[in-house]
């Protein structure tokens, strides 16, 4: 250590000096040390928000929300006073315990591919007598959707550290992935974008944030393994609908709607694609 | 009546590190809404943490701490087994108080 900074101390000087005599620049580009010219290397942008969401993970109010979600999974609510313990998640009535990551998938009761949040639509429907119609329509972080929220957490924690393992054995499931990859690469809208336009090819970004590219797996915790995530900056646990709904009001289309096909049809498609990732949901993001 | 806290009481060498998240919104009181009225502010003033009954932490906090608060200390001569108590009061006067033990 007292050597490295021995030599920087010395090309600190050096570069003093090549600016009071132009001759001296000969002397810096002469091959530095090796170590000398690593040490100062500057950090990445992408390498500073890494940093910055370890620093978060600890204390990631999203556990705020499972805490929350855990109770209201066993509380009796609704007009017919009854828990949601008998919701059939797809792993048998009351399993939540890895269920995340096979989600969306079919459901033979409702005959559709059903995502985490439409499934628990469904459950707070027919077992609690809630209109899921009408908390679809709420807006995001109001009413009942509040209990989604934290419903959703908590059941995604439940996964986490789990692979991806969506089934594609059904044909409608099949149907969903088709449709989700159409729905992914479809332009349109007054900037004529589509999902692919920024999340279809390796290494883009917006600004200083990477994006993942989702027409494949993007490895360990990112783009669909890691939604739903508590925003920072807006002090909010989103989950995959509110995510998707946002990419549409991004890209200046209609909003598609809460546990809509077309945000289904997506979440298949690019849960399919992320097979084997590791679930870190939920996560924490700026 | 306000969601719960999270509280964590951890041994490490001599300290006890205790980590609490608590839930609350932190409005500073300075946003207007979608109908550009002002949200009026909501915040936690005060915060104290009790082990086994005695204060060993008591601060007064304003409308600067973000939203779902985080808050990390530790208390020397903690052991395992010990109670750790957090409470906090906001501006409104609610208040709520979560008890952990050391681990």
């Amino acid at each position: 250590m007292a050597e490295s900074k021995n030599i920087r101390n010395q090309r600190l000087r050096l570069i003093g000096a090549g600016l009071a005599l132009a001759g001296g620049v000969a002397l810096l580009t002469s091959a530095p040390p090796a170590d000398a010219q690593s040490a100062p290397a500057a950090k990445s942008a992408a390498d500073g928000i890494a940093e910055y969401r370890k620093m978060l993970e600890d204390g990631n109010p999203a556990e705020l929300f499972e805490l929350k979600g855990e109770s209201l999974w066993k509380e009796a609510r609704g007009p017919k006073k009854a828990s949601l313990e008998g919701c059939d998640l797809g792993q048998g009535k009351g399993v939540v315990k890895g269920v995340f990551v096979t989600l969306p998938r079919y459901f033979a009761d409702t005959n559709r591919v059903q995502d985490l949040e439409s499934r628990l639509l469904t459950c707070m429907e027919t077992l609690q007598g809630f209109n899921a119609a009408e908390i679809a329509k709420t807006d995001f972080g109001k009413g009942e959707q509040k209990t989604l929220e934290a419903l959703v957490a908590w059941i995604s924690a439940e996964s986490r550290g789990m692979k991806m393992n969506l089934p594609n054995a059904h044909p409608e499931e099949q149907r969903m992935y088709e449709l989700g990859k159409r729905a992914f690469f479809y332009r349109g809208g007054p900037y004529d974008f589509a999902c692919a336009t920024c999340h279809g090819a390796e290494g883009q970004r917006i600004r200083l944030q990477d994006l993942p590219d989702l027409r494949k797996n993007p490895g360990d915790g990112i783009g669909f393994a890691a939604w739903p995530a508590y925003r920072v900056s807006a002090g909010q646990l989103w989950g995959m609908q509110r995510r998707l709904n946002d990419c549409f009001r991004q890209q200046r289309f209609p909003y598609p709607g809460f546990g809509s096909d077309v945000t289904i049809a997506l979440s298949s498609y690019m849960g399919l694609n992320a097979k084997g990732a590791e679930s870190i949901a939920p996560a924490i993001k700026r | 009546m306000a969601d719960p806290m999270k509280i964590r009481a951890q041994m490490s060498g001599d300290k006890a590190t205790v980590r609490v998240l608590m839930s609350h919104e932190m409005e500073t009181g300075q946003r207007k809404d979608a109908s550009g009225a002002l949200v009026p502010a909501w915040f936690i003033q005060q915060v104290t943490a009790k082990h086994n009954g005695k204060v060993v932490m008591d601060a007064q906090w304003g409308p600067a701490i973000s939203k779902n608060p985080y808050l990390q200390f530790a208390v020397k001569g903690a052991k395992a087994g010990d109670k750790i108590a957090v409470s906090w009061v906001d501006n409104k006067g609610e208040s709520r108080t979560d008890e952990a033990t050391v681990s």
